[in-house]
């Protein structure tokens, strides 16, 4: 077992000496940004021209869904939202710290990546992880 | 090339049937569809079959195991939701190529119920609820408010889209459904994703499909012309890269590629479509789909419904059998269910839900991943 946390997905990166933050992969041909390792762009076909980049941890809120229904132990209701991030991007994630109403959701609204526990979920060894979130970015934190 | 012809087609009043197999639906609908074209399954020289649920299973084999084993060439296919009307097309083409004069393509599924997506995540964690939502019902809601935020959609005009589908379907005896559901009981309905409620979101059923296809000569070698529905139209997409890919599938890049495609191959625009069956898993996608095939401009799909131009008497009725969303939607079958809607309409067969002087049609399906499937359809003159 890791004495400290694992990261949620595989573009999460949780540096030894640092803030955690989302990493994408750039095409340095067309500047297609990817979430994870790759070789190959699917934008424009190149082959061994993908960087990593650091991405922004602020963004927009494009588009959502508010889910009271879901799987067997996962809370409801929630927001589903996606985010296009400052400097380009696109990520998926729980929208925290707002209600789940309609009314209280803005397209467009400023949004800011926080990094906390997920919600406690452990892995078949008991591993903890850090995942992602969004919130709008005037609120406390 | 030959022109080709559906001169056969039917489908099973879809259910809830857990006590037969796979192949047994499958069978059902492949003598329906034989003997609506008074051949047998000895006359067929191929068979294309559609399932997504046994996909390894040798399905298409299994049906043929139960009507009569003629040793044909079978082929199975899988492609998410389009994975009955890709059936359907490989079995067009092997005729328009020239292979062979006379083909059935059958699409058949056994689904289970409650939600569809999401579950995955291999390693670590379940992302479900923690990384946003995978379901379906989310997916196609997000692709929803993403027209919401464009267009200003509202959550009334999606919800018109099930009343419509579910007052259509109460014409329709091989529907799931035929029960009536007023705006206020749609809204008001338990919320899965908003703003998709449990009655905006297509039913999980059993169903098959057939369709027996056949080239211009041997239609009419048979005498099946007087009844023959000419396929003016086949294409079949994948999605192009999208900024947003990796979050939100895209439903529309792909669906507007294979409408422009479908109607330049049939040499026709969507002012000569006459009814529409498209793919409304949910009612959020319906309305991102007049767009995407033509029928209104950008921006106009919420007057559309408002004014009732998509419902059956108005400008172009779409989903008149009840849709998935009334009709049900068992993956591998609706594809091929489309067809035959869309043929019975041009045959002038579809009773009190007939769209009246009907002659040409549209078929449209999408698979998540992505797939999408176009059919143009005529009446033989
Ligand atoms: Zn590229």
């Amino acid at each position: 077992m890791s004495d400290s946390p694992l990261p949620a997905v595989d573009y999460l990166k949780i540096p030894d000496d640092g803030d955690p933050y989302l990493e994408g992969y750039k095409c340095s041909s067309c500047e297609a940004i990817f979430l994870g390792e790759r070789a190959n762009c699917s934008k424009c076909g190149e082959r061994d021209q993908m960087e990593a980049v650091t991405l922004a941890n602020s963004g927009t809120l494009y588009a959502y869904s508010i889910v009271h229904r879901s799987f067997p132990g996962i809370d409801v209701p929630y927001i589903s939202a996606i985010v296009d991030l400052d400097g380009g991007g696109t990520v998926k994630g729980n929208l925290i710290n707002v209600d789940p109403e309609p009314e209280k959701i803005e397209f467009g609204m400023p949004i800011e990546v926080v990094y906390d526990d997920a919600l406690g979920r452990k892995d078949g060894e008991g591993n903890s992880y850090l995942s992602y979130f969004f919130q709008p970015s005037n609120a406390a934190s | 090339m030959t022109d080709a012809y559906v001169v056969g087609v039917d489908m099973i009043k879809f259910g809830r049937f857990p006590d037969k197999t796979v192949p047994q639906i499958g069978a059902e609908a492949t003598h329906l569809a034989l003997d609506d074209s008074g051949l047998t399954i000895q006359d067929m020289e191929a068979l294309y079959c559609g399932n997504l649920g046994q996909a390894s299973g040798m399905v298409g084999q299994r049906i043929l195991q139960e009507i009569g084993q003629t040793g044909i060439p079978v082929v199975n296919v899988s492609n998410a939701c389009a994975t009955g009307a890709t059936a359907f097309r490989e079995a067009w083409a092997s005729v328009k190529a020239g292979l062979y004069d006379l083909v059935i393509a059958v699409g058949v599924e056994q689904m289970g119920r409650g939600l569809l997506g999401g579950a995955g995540g291999s390693k670590g964690i379940s992302k479900e609820g923690l990384l946003g939502s995978g379901t379906m019902p989310s997916v196609f809601a997000e692709a929803g408010m993403e027209h919401a935020r464009n267009y200003g959609t509202t959550f009334e005009q999606f919800a018109k889209v099930s009343v419509k589908n579910h007052h259509h379907s109460t014409m329709n005896a091989k529907a799931m459904y035929q029960i009536e559901t007023p705006l206020e009981t749609v809204m008001n309905a338990e919320m899965i994703s908003y703003p998709n409620t449990k009655l905006m979101c297509s039913v999980n059923v059993d169903g098959s499909a057939a369709a027996v296809i056949a080239s211009e000569k041997k239609a009419k070698e048979l005498g099946l012309m007087s009844r023959a529905v000419k396929i003016r139209a086949s294409i079949l997409t994948s999605d192009p890269w999208q900024e947003r890919d990796l979050v939100m599938p895209d439903v529309n890049t792909c669906t507007r590629r294979a409408a422009a495609a479908a109607y330049e191959m049939a040499g026709l625009g969507a002012e000569d479509i006459d009814l529409v069956e498209l793919h409304d898993c949910f009612a959020t996608a319906e309305i991102l789909h007049y767009e995407n095939l033509g029928l209104c401009d950008d921006g106009e799909a919420g007057r559309m419904i408002d004014d009732g131009e998509v419902a059956l008497g108005g400008k172009v009725p779409v989903n008149v059998s009840g849709g998935l969303l009334s009709k049900g939607h068992p993956l591998g079958a609706t594809g091929i269910a489309n067809i035959y809607e869309v043929s019975t309409h041009l045959r002038g067969e579809a009773g009190q839900r007939q769209v009246e002087g009907a002659r040409i049609g549209l078929t449209h399906v999408i698979g998540l991943g992505s797939a999408c499937g176009i059919h143009i359809l005529e009446k033989a003159s």
